[in-house]
């Protein structure tokens, strides 16, 4: 026995990860190069759309390549954790969001451009808790309502209340600092999760309907900020005041629309050298690809996050269990609400939101969850099916 | 899960739309509408300033300059950058005041652009383009604000080229002078808006005017990247702009030295002088000379632009309104010097040329006496000796009898008006056509002008006639100007006896200007050809090459023979030897230079006679014409001749050096070297 067992060798490293059925091999490997088209494009706008800030300088790109490297160590680790040992986490990680959109709103936070949404860690870095949030609440909702009721595929109703409770919370504090955008991708998820989970048609109505009331009502009690009002009334009407709200949208429908068929090359694009559109290396990032990379490039980042969306969706769809299907199902709404309000807001189809795009925009916090879910996706098609 | 997996479905699908929605809408954006947002794009990221041109020089015609330029440090002021300070800029402005030492309310009026409610001093051009607020600064001062650029934010010296008059009031009235382009003009005149900005001038009267095209060059343009905070980036795009061509002129600029002199000294032995011209032509060619009109400013005044007070001073009364130039626009009655066209009209009449004529102290003209100089009757006259010895009575008679040969009172039609004719055949009546703006055409009071007259005016006369003049304190000045209204108002539209009388010496409604008065004798001392004095010669580019020049237009013919022609410049060649101007030519060399010309005496009611003098020397093969003009100057021998002696003792060099070597003018264009420089000789 011994003697066999001497015979039988372990496979090489590189055996073993290349064999047929290796871990590796199973990774959805299209989306990962998507996102890494994504990551290697955004490095290249973030450098040609900061590099203006002081002459001879590289901007925040350097900044930015270390983002990444924690982000991609940070999908790496999420990727070995089984989906469904995560249920159990769900609840702490969703707390631990909670405490820190909480700290957010104490003398820790800063604000940083108008949104009081950051902690300060001291050496030029800061964490956004809502971008945090983001992951938190997906675990938390998709733990709620992935528990079927006896002899059902629906949620059961008190999941189903205290899933919008949590969203609820979640979407509460991060309007406090006031963060619109962020608590519009929330709402999102949960809507999604809700839909996803298989909550009656005329529930969704009924939460539909309160939604409606509730944004109503924010309207009719001048509950927002009058900035987020002018936003709005400016997307309808971009002529009202071009020199002030609706100078975001000309300008980026100018630098997106001068880049014409192939744009003007990287680092030529003069509406983005002359910095004319505000944010250009967050929220209206998308812009730079438009001037620079043309519609050609522009496109191009569209694709590859469609790329993403339609993998994620794939791998919701073979997924057996419901948690790692609503998980993957939530991820896809999420990034897919975000890509369509940052790209259309550029190009005019969606009112000024800020939102950045995912897997492009310079923000470290944002970077990481990003990456995070990518993990989280990659984890569920790892386990959640079946091997045939 | 069956539920769920149909709710992804769903979801994919709306995933998927969402794209094609997207990418729709950016081939929309991007590739149909491309085009738009490029030239939009360009609109917001570029500033475009304007290089202005080097504006061409005004040369003599020896290459000497009339008008140059100097470079001069200008301080100009960015307005835009000053806008966009915390105080809007009033603490530079503040600081600016102080070096400058002008007032910050005027420096603050200067940088404002103009428009409705800003009036001047207020900038017209480009609100980016640096607006110059002193072009005259001391180095000292400019070195100040460059060397402190921290505390003087958008504020520049530059080194611009400004005019400069080598000839200071020297023929100011003829080399015009710049100003800024106004708004209006912009928009009037097309093509102007591309190529002007603030910092360029446009000729605003003489050379400087009607050769603006010319001398302006073509300004280049820098567009200029900026940032969102309209910070310059860098150049994107330059096109250089091209010098204006040099003008050269046939004027000689020692000529003009000299005839400036005479006309000066002229003017102050007049006490009453108010007024007068001096012009001298080339009478081979028809070009002019020099130029002259008294009194005379300073250009400079115009650099950095004029102010209000000086403006004002300009076209004051008290200064003598210098801007006029009396060569052109002084329209005044030409006293015997116009008898070179009634000698003509009564040849044309029938009058023989070798008659014999009576001329007696006094004759009658329709029941009034109308006499002689001091009533002296002069015998029995040849025609050439009416013309030296100025007798009157000649022409009136024979003006009044073809007066009455019209129909006297009740004329003919058409009438002959052989006067009036021949008058229009010198060239009387209507500008010259020189090369300068604004020319006035002087008057011919014949028939159809009483008439026109009357209808402006008879209402008022008849009115007079009524009422009397209630008002005039002298009770028979006031009767006599009552009978006068009356006889406006019944008869005014006629041409009286009178009239047709003093007409044919020049006195009365005639009036003219001294240069149609050169052009009529350079007609009948040269060739019996009437042109249009010049006064360009060529259009030079920088690089000396000659562009083009600029003929002499023949506009008519004097409708005389050629034997009448030379009778007639013979008498005038013994005008300045023996007859009314001998006194003022007492002296002067006639072996060496023989002088022809003509006295004018013309009285103005009210006033001091105007004093005339137009000549020709030599008279046989004439070169120069020159006509001198002082109003207000007594009778021609005693003002007008002595300048135009001066003159030509200045160019031909009696009791002096000559201004032109042999009194000879230059006939070859000058040379230029290739760097536009003329090269001597």
């Amino acid at each position: 026995m011994t003697a066999r067992t001497a015979v039988i060798q372990r496979p090489s490293l590189l055996r073993r990860m290349t064999a047929e059925n290796s871990t590796l091999r199973r990774l959805d490997g299209l989306m990962l190069v998507a996102v890494a088209g994504l990551c290697v494009i955004g490095t290249l706008l973030v450098w040609s759309s900061t590099r203006t800030w002081a002459p001879g300088s590289t901007g925040l790109v350097k900044k930015h390549l270390l983002n990444e490297v924690i982000g991609v160590v940070l999908c790496a680790v999420v990727t070995t954790v089984d989906h469904r040992a995560m249920r159990a986490y769900a609840p702490l990680v969703f707390l631990v969001s909670l405490v820190g959109l909480g700290l957010v709103l104490t003398p820790l936070g800063a604000t940083i451009n108008g949104s009081h949404s950051w902690i300060l860690l001291g050496g030029g870095f800061a964490v956004q808790p809502s971008e945090f949030a983001k992951v938190g609440l997906v675990l938390v909702i998709a733990m709620l309502l992935a528990q079927p009721a006896e002899g059902s595929d629906r949620p059961r109703g008190l999941d189903v209340v205290l899933a919008i409770l949590a969203a609820s919370v979640t979407m509460g504090l991060v309007m406090l600092q006031p963060d619109l955008g962020t608590a519009m991708v929330l709402a999102v998820i949960t809507a999604s999760a809700l839909i996803l989970g298989g909550v009656r048609k005329r529930v969704i109505a009924l939460l539909a309907a309160v939604t409606a009331a509730g944004v109503f009502a924010v309207f009719a009690f001048e509950m927002l900020e009058p900035y987020q009002v002018a936003r709005f009334t400016a997307f309808v009407d971009p002529s009202v005041d071009p020199r002030g709200v609706g100078y975001n949208s000309t300008q980026s429908l100018i630098a997106i629309g001068s880049g014409q068929l192939l744009g003007k090359g990287l680092l030529g694009g003069g509406q983005t050298t002359g910095r004319f559109v505000p944010e250009q290396h967050t929220d209206f990032i998308f812009t730079v690809a438009g001037e620079e990379f043309g519609f050609l490039g522009s496109v191009t980042v569209v694709l590859l996050l469609g790329v993403v969306l339609v993998r994620g969706l794939k791998i919701a769809r073979r997924c057996e269990d419901r948690f790692g299907t609503l998980v993957a199902g939530t991820i896809v709404c999420w990034f897919g609400f975000q890509t369509f309000i940052n790209v259309g807001m550029t190009i005019g189809i969606m009112p000024i939101t800020g939102l950045p795009l995912p897997f492009v925009s310079y923000g470290g916090t944002a970077t990481f969850a990003n990456l995070i879910a990518i993990g989280l996706l990659q984890a569920i098609k790892l386990r959640g099916q079946s091997f045939n | 899960m069956m539920r769920m997996r149909a709710r992804l479905l769903v979801l994919q699908v709306l995933v998927l739309a969402l794209l094609v929605l997207l990418t729709v809408r950016l081939w929309q954006v991007q590739v149909v509408r491309g085009h738009e947002f490029v030239t939009r794009a360009t609109e917001t990221r570029t500033r475009t300033v304007i290089v202005p041109a080097v504006r061409g020089q005004i040369l003599d015609s020896s290459g000497r300059p009339l008008v140059r330029n100097k470079t001069a440090l200008v301080v100009s002021v960015d307005r835009a950058m000053l806008v966009r300070m915390p105080d809007g800029g009033v603490k530079v402005l503040r600081k600016l005041s102080a070096v400058l030492g002008r007032p910050v309310s005027d420096l603050q009026q200067r940088i404002t652009p103009c428009g409705p409610g800003v009036g001047k001093p207020c900038w017209t051009g480009s609100p980016y383009q640096p607006v110059p607020l002193d072009e005259k600064v001391d180095p000292r001062k400019a070195l100040q604000i460059l060397e402190r650029q921290e505390e003087f934010p958008g504020v520049t010296a530059e080194i611009h080229s400004v005019r400069q008059y080598p000839g200071g009031r020297a023929g100011a009235q003829m080399l015009g002078y710049l100003q800024p382009v106004t708004e209006q003009e912009l928009e009037q005149r097309e093509g102007l808006k591309a190529s002007f900005s603030g910092v360029d001038l446009a000729g605003r009267d003489g050379l400087e005017y009607v050769y603006d095209d010319a001398l302006r060059g073509k300004a280049g343009r820098r567009t200029v990247q900026v940032d969102r905070m309209g910070k310059a980036l860098g150049v994107e795009h330059q096109v250089a702009p091209v010098a204006g061509d040099h003008l050269v002129t046939s004027i000689d600029s020692r000529i003009q030295a000299v005839t400036e002199r005479a006309l000066t000294k002229a003017m102050k032995s007049a006490p009453s002088a108010d007024g007068g011209a001096a012009v001298v032509l080339d009478a081979r060619t028809g070009r002019v000379v020099a130029l002259a009109s008294a009194p005379s400013y300073d250009p400079e005044i115009w650099a950095g632009g004029i102010s209000a007070r000086g403006y004002q001073w300009l076209l004051s009364e008290k200064s003598g309104k210098p801007l006029v130039s009396r060569a052109i626009n002084g329209q005044f009655a030409p006293g015997s010097t116009f008898k070179i066209s009634s000698v003509a009209a009564m040849l044309r009449a029938g009058y023989p040329l070798n008659g014999n004529y009576p001329c007696p102290g006094s004759v009658n003209v329709g029941g009034r006496a109308f006499n002689n100089f001091r009533g002296i009757p002069l015998g029995t006259l040849s025609l050439h000796t009416a013309l030296v010895k100025s007798c009157d009575t000649i022409f009136y008679k024979a003006a009044y009898e073809q007066y009455l040969k019209d129909g006297g009172r009740h004329p003919k039609k058409p009438p002959k008006e052989v006067f009036a004719n021949m008058a229009r055949a010198f060239g009387f009546g209507r500008p010259t056509g020189v090369d300068l703006p604004g020319e006035s055409a002087g008057r011919i009071p014949d028939r159809a002008w009483k008439k026109d007259l009357w209808n402006r005016t008879s209402a008022v006369s008849c009115e007079r006639s009524r009422k009397g003049y209630p008002e005039v304190k002298d009770r028979a000045r006031a009767e006599f100007l009552k009978r006068l209204a009356l006889e406006n108002c019944t008869e005014g539209f006629l041409l009286r006896p009178g009239d047709s009388a003093n007409f044919s010496i020049g006195q009365g409604d005639v009036l003219v200007t001294p240069m149609q008065l050169a052009r009529a004798y350079l007609a009948l001392v040269s060739d019996g050809k009437l042109r249009s004095p010049r006064i360009a010669w060529a259009q030079v580019r920088p690089d000396g090459k000659v562009v083009r020049t600029f003929p002499v237009p023949v506009v008519g013919k004097l409708p005389i023979s050629e034997k009448e022609r030379l009778y007639i410049k013979n008498a005038l060649s013994q005008v300045a030897a023996d007859g009314t101007a001998a006194g003022a030519f007492a002296g002067f060399p006639m072996d060496k230079v023989r002088v022809g010309g003509k006295t004018g005496t013309a009285e103005v009611w009210g006033k001091k006679d105007t004093s005339w003098f137009a000549s020709f020397a030599p008279t046989k093969n004439p070169q120069y014409v020159v006509v001198a003009m002082v109003s207000q100057g007594g009778m021609g021998s005693q003002t007008a001749a002595p300048a135009v002696r001066e003159i030509y003792e200045g160019i031909y060099g009696i009791k002096r050096p000559a201004a032109v070597p042999g009194g000879k003018l230059v006939t070859k264009l000058p040379t230029f070297r290739p760097d536009g420089t003329v090269a001597p000789g």
